[in-house]
């Protein structure tokens, strides 16, 4: 036991890595909320009047909502008029997006720094990047190059200028503004994120992916990303996060739509690293996500991976919408926590089509003192005749002050349905401790082996260089919880 | 105030004096205090996540005719009125029960007489106790139902608790069980509802467990109206086990909602869930089952399963497995599902020259048969194999048997 | 007895059936042969009914009734009997409930009494004999935790019971050690007559060593390509099909 304590010492110690800061000249806003700051974030994108309606009237809305409580997580109180709702690391630049000139040399350092080189010739190979800091997308790669094909991979600012009728057709059409109170706050104040449009049978060449990174201090970060992906396409997207220590809570409220039209694929990924907060549960990243894919067309499919290490809060639920007859959808995610970290995660299928199938596999790590739920609705309406759903939830427990928790909600409504779902939870057993133990392999990567290989159905979905690192990063997001 | 607890309340101030008068100084003294809870509440609403899927407001809007009809015991051994209890029942009464619930609120509210079964330590009861709870009037009627199981270490006891009811009239019944099982002791309770259509049951039972407790309850809804059961188990004794079990049988309008919590309060305890439905018709069936493992409560091993077959393509079945846990040496799990009659077994049964409907109402038949083969006792076995039956046929139209319909 | 003409069927929009003709005569045993894939366990399911086949051209008469018009139970009634290759479990289910089910029914279909629980239960003593079938089986689930042996064994006791005139054996020998095929044969060979017949799907010789049938027929790509007598099993035992193929221009 001694050991094991020298362990949880060395380790506890270990820091968050990344969590520096980049010192550019970032114009920021003023804090708080109100219409004359949604105009302002509209007009500073320089956008277009129809736009800064859909903002007014989800702005309003919002106004008559209380954020939501139901979730089973202490909430720190979030006071919205102390939050900066704009801030653009490139205005020491050109003023504007990034992608239009030169990129600030300190901003190359920070994403380089991160593993995510902007610079195309030194790309992780197959790989387009758009890096989104704060309120701004700085930079996306291989634009041209995607251009070819008749995809667009821009950033959503770019979007609303050059493809202003694609937006309009697909921005808010798979979550709306009044789909739930992070959405119309979002709807109201998005700033940057990604636009992809994959034209009629094109199979996108490469992984698309973008990087968001937090990095000024007292701002919020609402970022918007939509993906449509036209009949026969496909595309595999990812996306990565982080954000440096802060002592201070920082919101980060996105919306994710994607829209899969017939006989289409997507696989949209995540890694996310947002900071968690200290080992006292001080600081880290308030995530609050709404995702959500429309299966429109017939056939077409949807996958959903999550690697959810980071973040003192995560509350989400990556959901599916089953229209299109003999769509199929897929969740899979490893949501871990530690120390104080909370997470209500899990998913939602949502079945209207006939022959809709869904899978969910989710796999929940806590250790520390933190709670880690898996929440997730199956439903088949009366009109998916012969839907399947399996659901398998499992949950790890290290160590005694950590919770897991399994809230699966199944409703039914078709009697041709088949729903299943299962759940166990269980602590890695001495047994397979010891025995790694005895061949020689020390408690610290026991625990890795065994959480890797309990997390390894999830992982193999991941594109393969984004596999490795989320396997580094279940190692380290769990140091220091074994004792 | 909200417009529709006011009925209930207007009748509390007027017949509260005559409630008073009627019943005895412990169950008069928690009154005041439930008015209060009732009216600062208000019935849930489904916002509230363990009503979710029963509407309350409505079931309890018609305008009732309150019983307050003071308990005939007879000759019961081990029965008793609880003004005619042979020990001191303060310790006891409101004390498991939810007083932040305001349908159970309104049963300490309104409750005249409480039924009391009293087993001293070490006493074994040889015959199982048979409680018959039988809806009859003229009018539509509410009755709110009280009891009170005490065991007392080692005691041991199988109760069954039937609910019948005679009369073609709107009845809703309100029923609050408080169970304590003492050290050792060993409970079987069985509830069986055979009630019709119009009847609307709430029943809300508080279980605590003592060390090495061992308490077995089986819930079978074979025919009824609404019904809402809710079931609160706390485990408070190390060794302790508990089985939940229930089977529903559903079709035409019928609305079966049961929702379960099993509290592990300290460790080393057992306990495991089983809940089958059958959905035809039209039917609505609802099971939300709670397991929560608190914090320290290690070497606790629970299962819980919820299986449920629907017949027809408007009957509607929600399920909420819940897992909450705070420890880590635990073996827990889960698992629902909800789907439909086996193909290949229907084909061969065909093959073999049954009946498509005959095979159809056999194969419910076994998916029910797995619940009833896990009472400990035969003849109630039996008695439910051919109940089960009779209902799948469609023949149990009004309640088998009882003295009163023949 | 029984007169296919013309049969073609497909499954999930498949043909697999391409024109079946054949004829059993009473007192008749037909053994098909032919690789997997050719269509023989189609053929039995389409006999008996099975709703996931469809029929799509093509006749089944069986003791001058259209056989396909008939609901599976009804066939099951008129006689027809399929000893499954894969019999199903079904949980929760006695074999003792299930088998007084199967009977009664046909039984009220003859218009005959049903069975009293006495007699039924002495009716299945009496059959359970004939397969040596142990009686621990018949207090279980139809087919539940049952061996592979146990549950072909338990199909011959059902024929037994239901005394079919025409039965199908589906590769009733797959997965049957030699003692049990020995004494799965000899229960079925006990059980025929001069009014009873038989269809035996099998890919060995072995099995055909005990019922010895009175004409073969081989099934390739839906069709039945060849007939002849005993002999045929015996050379495809030592040839295989391929020559067949050869001959038919396959």
């Amino acid at each position: 036991m001694e050991e094991k304590n020298e362990f949880v010492r060395e380790v506890a110690e270990k820091k968050y890595q990344y969590g520096f800061t980049t010192d550019v000249q970032t114009e920021v806003i003023d804090k708080g909320l109100s219409e004359d700051v949604v105009r302002l974030i509209s007009q500073k994108k320089g956008e277009p009047d129809w736009l800064l309606e859909f903002r007014l009237k989800a702005f309003r809305y919002w106004q008559t909502l209380e954020a939501p409580t139901w979730g089973h997580l202490k909430m720190p109180e979030i006071d919205y008029q102390d939050i900066s709702y704009y801030a653009n690391p490139t205005a020491g630049n050109s003023g504007n997006s990034g992608n239009s000139g030169e990129i600030d040399p300190e901003l190359m350092k920070t994403f380089d720094k991160l593993g995510i080189p902007l610079e195309e010739r030194l790309a992780l190979s197959g790989t387009a990047v758009d890096a989104v800091m704060d309120s701004v997308s700085v930079k996306t790669t291989f634009r041209e190059k995607l251009k070819e094909k008749g995809i667009i991979f821009c950033s959503i600012s770019e979007a609303v200028k050059e493809h202003p009728e694609l937006v309009r057709e697909y921005l808010g059409s798979v979550v709306p503004y009044r789909d739930n109170f992070f959405a119309a706050l979002n709807s109201a104040v998005f700033s940057d994120g990604s636009f992809v449009y994959i034209p009629k049978g094109v199979r996108c060449p490469m992984e698309l992916s973008t990087y968001f990174r937090i990095n000024a201090r007292g701002t919020g970060q609402f970022e918007r990303t939509l993906i449509v992906c036209d009949d026969d396409a496909y595309v595999s997207y990812l996306e990565g996060c982080t954000a440096p220590m802060r002592d201070e809570n920082q919101l980060h409220a996105a919306i994710v739509e994607i829209v899969v039209k017939e006989n289409a694929e997507v696989k949209y990924s995540t890694v996310q690293n947002w900071y968690p907060g200290d080992a006292e549960g001080k600081g880290g990243v308030l995530n609050l996500v709404t995702k959500r894919g429309h299966l429109r067309g017939r056939n077409s499919r949807l996958s959903w991976t999550q690697v959810e290490t980071g973040s003192a809060i995560t509350w989400k639920y990556p959901s599916c919408v089953l229209s299109g007859e003999g769509s199929q959808a897929e969740f899979y995610s490893v949501a871990v926590t530690n120390n104080y970290q909370q997470a209500d995660t899990g998913t939602k299928m949502i079945h209207i089509g006939k022959n809709t199938k869904s899978t969910i596999i989710s796999k929940g790590i806590s250790a520390g003192k933190s709670q880690n739920a898996y929440r997730g609705l199956v439903k088949v309406a009366k009109t998916a005749d012969n839907a399947r759903n399996y659901s398998s939830c499992d949950s790890l427990l290290l160590g005694s002050k950590c919770g897991a928790h399994t809230f699966p909600y199944m409703d039914v409504h078709n009697n041709t349905a088949v729903v299943e779902h299962e759940a166990t939870t269980s602590k890695i057993s001495e047994d397979q401790l010891f025995y790694c133990n005895q061949r020689g392999i020390n408690t610290e990567e026991a625990v890795s082996l065994i959480v890797n290989g309990y997390a390894k159905e999830v992982i193999n979905k991941l594109p393969m260089e984004f596999a490795v690192e989320a396997q580094k990063l279940l190692g380290v997001s769990l140091e220091g919880s074994v004792g | 105030m909200a417009e529709d607890t006011r009925q209930y309340t207007d009748f509390y101030a007027q017949a509260g004096k005559l409630i008073c008068e009627r019943s005895c100084e412990v169950m008069n003294a928690p009154r005041a205090e439930a008015l209060q809870t009732f009216s600062a509440l208000g019935f849930p609403t489904k916002k509230v996540e363990r009503y979710k899927y029963t509407d309350v407001a409505e079931d309890f809007a018609p305008n009732y005719g309150i019983a307050l009809t003071p308990l005939e015991v007879k000759n019961l051994p081990y029965c008793h009125r609880i003004s005619e209890a042979p020990v001191d029942i303060t310790p006891y009464y409101n004390k498991l029960a939810d007083r932040q619930d305001a349908v159970v609120a309104l049963n300490t509210m309104l409750s005249v007489d409480a039924l009391v079964i009293y087993v001293p330590r070490n006493t074994k009861v040889e015959h199982p106790i048979q409680i018959s709870n039988v809806l009859n009037g003229e009018q539509d009627t509410m009755v709110n139902r009280r009891i009170l199981i005490i065991l007392e270490q080692c005691a041991e006891a199988d109760i069954v608790i039937t609910d019948k009811a005679v009369d073609q009239m709107h009845f809703l019944s309100n029923q609050v069980v408080e169970v304590f099982a003492g050290d050792g002791s060993h409970l079987n309770l069985y509830e069986v509802e055979e009630t019709h259509l119009l009847c609307t049951r709430y029943s809300s039972v508080f279980v605590q467990q003592g060390r090495d407790s061992h308490v077995h309850h089986t819930s079978f809804t074979l025919f009824n109206g609404h019904t809402r059961n809710r079931m609160d188990i706390c485990l408070k004794g190390e060794g302790s086990e508990v089985i939940l079990n229930g089977c529903v049988i559903a079709d035409k309008t019928q609305h079966v909602d049961n929702n379960t919590l099993i509290d592990h309060q300290v460790g080393s305890c057992q306990s495991s869930e089983l809940y089958k439905y059958v959905l035809d018709d039209s039917s609505v069936g609802a099971f939300a089952g709670r397991i929560l493992v608190r914090e320290g409560a290690q070497k606790t091993i629970s299962n819980e399963t919820n299986a449920n077959l629907c017949a027809t393509s408007s009957a509607r079945m929600y399920t909420q497995p819940m897992l909450e846990i705070y420890a880590d040496d635990v073996k827990c799990s889960h698992g629902s599902t909800v789907g439909q009659m086996n193909d290949e077994a229907l084909f061969y049964m065909r093959q073999r020259g049954i009946p498509e409907k005959e095979a159809r109402l056999l194969l419910k038949s076994a998916f029910i048969t797995e619940v009833i083969e896990t009472i400990p006792f035969e003849a109630l076995r039996d008695r439910l194999h051919y109940l089960v039956d009779k209902r799948l046929r469609g023949e149990l139209s009004k309640c088998e048997g009882c003295k009163l319909c023949k | 007895m029984l007169q296919i003409n013309n049969l073609h069927a497909t499954i999930n929009g498949k043909e697999i059936l391409k024109g079946i003709n054949l004829t059993v005569k009473d007192g008749e045993v037909h053994a098909i042969m032919g690789l997997n894939g050719a269509g023989k366990s189609t053929l039995s399911n389409v006999i008996v009914g099975h709703p996931a086949y469809e029929v799509t051209e093509g006749e089944i008469i069986f003791n001058g009734k259209d056989l396909l018009k008939m609901a599976p139970e009804e066939r099951a009634h008129e006689g027809i009997f399929l000893s499954f290759q894969q019999p199903v479990e079904i949980p929760g289910v006695s074999m003792v409930n299930f088998m007084r089910a199967a009977l009664n029914a046909k039984r009220q279909y003859k218009g005959e009494e049903p069975l009293s629980a006495g007699d039924f239960l002495k009716l299945m003593r009496e059959k359970r004999k004939i397969v040596e079938l142990d009686s621990r089986l018949t207090s279980r689930s139809v087919n539940e935790g049952f061996s592979g042996g146990e549950k072909k064994r338990n199909e011959i006791f059902q024929m037994a019971m239901l005394e079919p005139t025409f039965s199908i054996l589906d590769e009733t020998d797959s997965g049957l050690d030699v003692d049990a095929l020995r004494i799965v044969a000899e229960g079925f060979n006990k059980l025929r007559t001069p009014q009873t017949s038989a269809l035996v799907i099998t890919h060995y010789q072995r099995l055909l060593d005990y019922l010895k049938p009175d004409i073969i027929h081989v099934l390739i790509g839906g069709m039945i390509v060849k007939t002849a007598g005993p002999e045929l099993a015996l050379e495809i035992e030592n040839r295989g099909f391929d020559w067949i193929k050869e001959e038919v221009g396959l």
